[in-house]
């Protein structure tokens, strides 16, 4: 089967009658169903998605027009709560849980004509770089089976490459769109911080989740980004978007653009393949007039110490709420409420959550806050400022999205501080709330993909995006 | 250096209200400590009058009209996930004693 066309194509073509909507979603689940292998879906919801496609078809027939994704049919990974089918967050505490209403960036591509056909599998609770981490199965590279695709957004990224959809959603909160999206080779944008409204989204850390789309080009992402951007009364963290649309890409004009190459991320640390394919890139920006920078951010190589500090604080309150009362799974034979919480969270979580959970409640502990969780926010601090110097010197900064191209599954289970080096190029974007995106830039010696990473000033999203497409086109 | 001792890994536990199991207890131990020895890099760097930043987007105090809207979201539907209901409301084990 061959891709999809790009989306605004897509909906250009069903708006116009060219192309039913009802056939878009068949056509996508078809592919899902010829695919089950990768087990890159958790459920698909198919009743839902030919509803709403015959809907939209009718009133297109009618002459209406039905919005600037009409038709196109995406998958949510499987945090996003929607209607049509469960939302798990591939987690065993949340298995049966039925959403009672729908997240805004849901609402929001469902009001241009976007259809949901299917929730993505990811870590449980987004907690992972592999996708391994799912309480239901794991994920395949759809390049390589006995690898992984990277998490937490693997089931959306794996979605995306085997044309499951021409769309997926993911969230990040320290790579996991980018990460994913480099070890797949499709294009991943993690937003400014507060740029896309996170209502209906299961917390993780919420000082640094974000979400955003996934998809195979950047100017289906700037489509999607466009639909789901911008203020929500339902969350108070949401910031103002570009008054400008993020699909009208400046040709960035290369001899004009600075951009700044992270040392630190250009090291000994990095396979040697990736470094090449990074550096090739940065060669091509050079010989199209850009001018290049090294720049040093000394406080980058601490950001992951100081993420898994804060970000397993955030978890051990986030998920506090999961105590068997409420809703998700609950233990049966409790006979106190003590019993009830212990034993409900107990079996419910699988172990990387109770893992998280117990780093998070012992840093926030008494007697250990102003050693860990303190100290962790004053180096966020510190790493903000090396951020904002460097963005004085340049518009972007470049390097690896990470150290290695996608590992074997199974690999880094055994040593979950191994699997946490995943995120070593990714989490101090997180904890600046910067946008950053994964392009793909080419495979190493496995033919295993190889994403750059490049990094823009808080809310410069767009100009972020032009630059992508100016890489994406050098590539091609 | 942090080292976490069983009694501490069953603290945690209790705080987080997690039972684990044995074999939990004896690989968390472990594994957390020499998480927590890798995170104490920080100690390291001098922060001392460092402002901490707990959030990024420099907004504060947003404040929205405190009026009710309607949602399309009933009484039923949220209590259609709770896992026991009862008049109405959302059955718990004995609070008070």
């Amino acid at each position: 089967m061959s891709g999809w066309m790009p989306i605004a194509d897509i909906a250009k073509q069903v708006n116009a009658g060219e192309l039913k909507a009802a056939e878009m979603v068949e056509r996508a689940l078809k592919v899902i169903n010829n695919n089950k292998k990768y087990n890159a879906v958790i459920a698909t919801m198919p009743d839902r998605a030919n509803l709403r496609a015959k809907e939209l078809d009718e009133r297109i027939a009618n002459g209406e027009y039905t919005g600037l994704l009409s038709g196109v049919p995406f998958i949510a990974k499987d945090n996003f709560l929607t209607f049509g089918s469960e939302t798990t967050a591939a987690s065993n505490i949340l298995r049966g849980f039925n959403a009672p209403y729908q997240a805004t960036a849901i609402e929001r591509l469902e009001a241009e004509g976007a259809i949901c056909v299917a929730k993505a599998n990811l870590d449980a609770f987004a907690h992972g770089g592999s996708t391994e981490n799912s309480d239901f199965m794991v994920t395949k590279n759809p390049h390589n089976e006995s690898r992984v695709p990277g998490g937490s957004s693997g089931g959306s990224a794996t979605a995306v490459m085997l044309d499951m959809a021409p769309f997926a959603l993911g969230t990040d909160t320290g790579g996991s769109i980018r990460l994913p999206a480099s070890f797949t080779g499709a294009v991943g944008l993690k937003p400014t911080y507060g740029l896309v409204s996170r209502s209906g989204v299961v917390a993780m850390a919420s000082s640094t989740d974000v979400i955003g789309p996934i998809a195979r080009t950047v100017e289906d992402i700037a489509l999607v980004l466009e639909v789901m951007s911008g203020q929500d009364e339902l969350d108070s963290t949401t910031i103002d978007r570009d008054p400008e649309p993020y699909t009208s890409l400046d040709r960035i004009s290369l001899n004009k653009v600075k951009v700044g190459v992270i040392k630190e991320h250009m090291g000994d640390g990095v396979d040697a393949d990736v470094r090449a394919r990074i550096q090739a890139t940065i060669e091509l920006l050079k010989n199209s007039g850009a001018d290049i920078r090294e720049l040093t951010l000394p406080s980058l190589d601490l950001a992951l110490a100081a993420y898994y500090i804060v970000v397993p604080a955030e978890i051990s309150s986030n998920l506090s709420r999961y105590d068997g009362q409420r809703y998700g799974f609950s233990h049966r034979d409790a006979t106190s409420l003590e019993e009830s919480y212990n034993w409900s969270r107990s079996e419910g979580f699988g172990r990387e959550a109770k893992r998280r959970i117990m780093i998070g409640t012992y840093v926030l502990s008494s007697g250990y806050y102003d050693a860990y969780y303190k100290k962790a926010q004053q180096l966020r601090t510190k790493l903000i400022d090396e951020f904002n110097q460097a963005f004085k010197a340049v518009d972007f900064l470049v390097g690896p999205v990470a150290p290695m191209t996608a590992f074997k599954i199974g690999e880094n289970t055994k040593d979950p501080l191994k699997m946490y080096l995943a995120d070593v190029m990714t989490v101090g974007v997180s904890l600046a709330g910067l946008p950053a995106i994964s392009v793909p830039v080419g495979v190493d010696g496995d033919s295993m993909p190889v994403g750059v990473q490049l990094i823009g000033q808080q809310k410069n999203d767009r100009k972020l995006l032009s630059l992508a497409k100016e890489i994406q086109g050098l590539m091609s | 250096m942090a080292k976490l001792t069983r009694e501490d890994v069953l603290k945690l536990a209790k705080l987080a209200r997690l039972k684990l199991s044995e074999d939990e207890i004896v690989r968390f131990q472990g594994e957390i400590t020499s998480i927590l020895q890798y995170v104490e890099k920080l100690q390291a760097v001098d922060l001392k009058d460092v402002k901490p930043t707990y959030q990024i987007s420099g907004l504060t105090n947003v404040t929205r009209e405190d009026v009710i809207k309607d949602y399309g979201t009933t009484t039923e539907d949220l209590l259609k996930n709770a896992p026991a209901t009862e008049g109405g409301h959302i059955k718990v084990k004995r609070i008070l004693g």
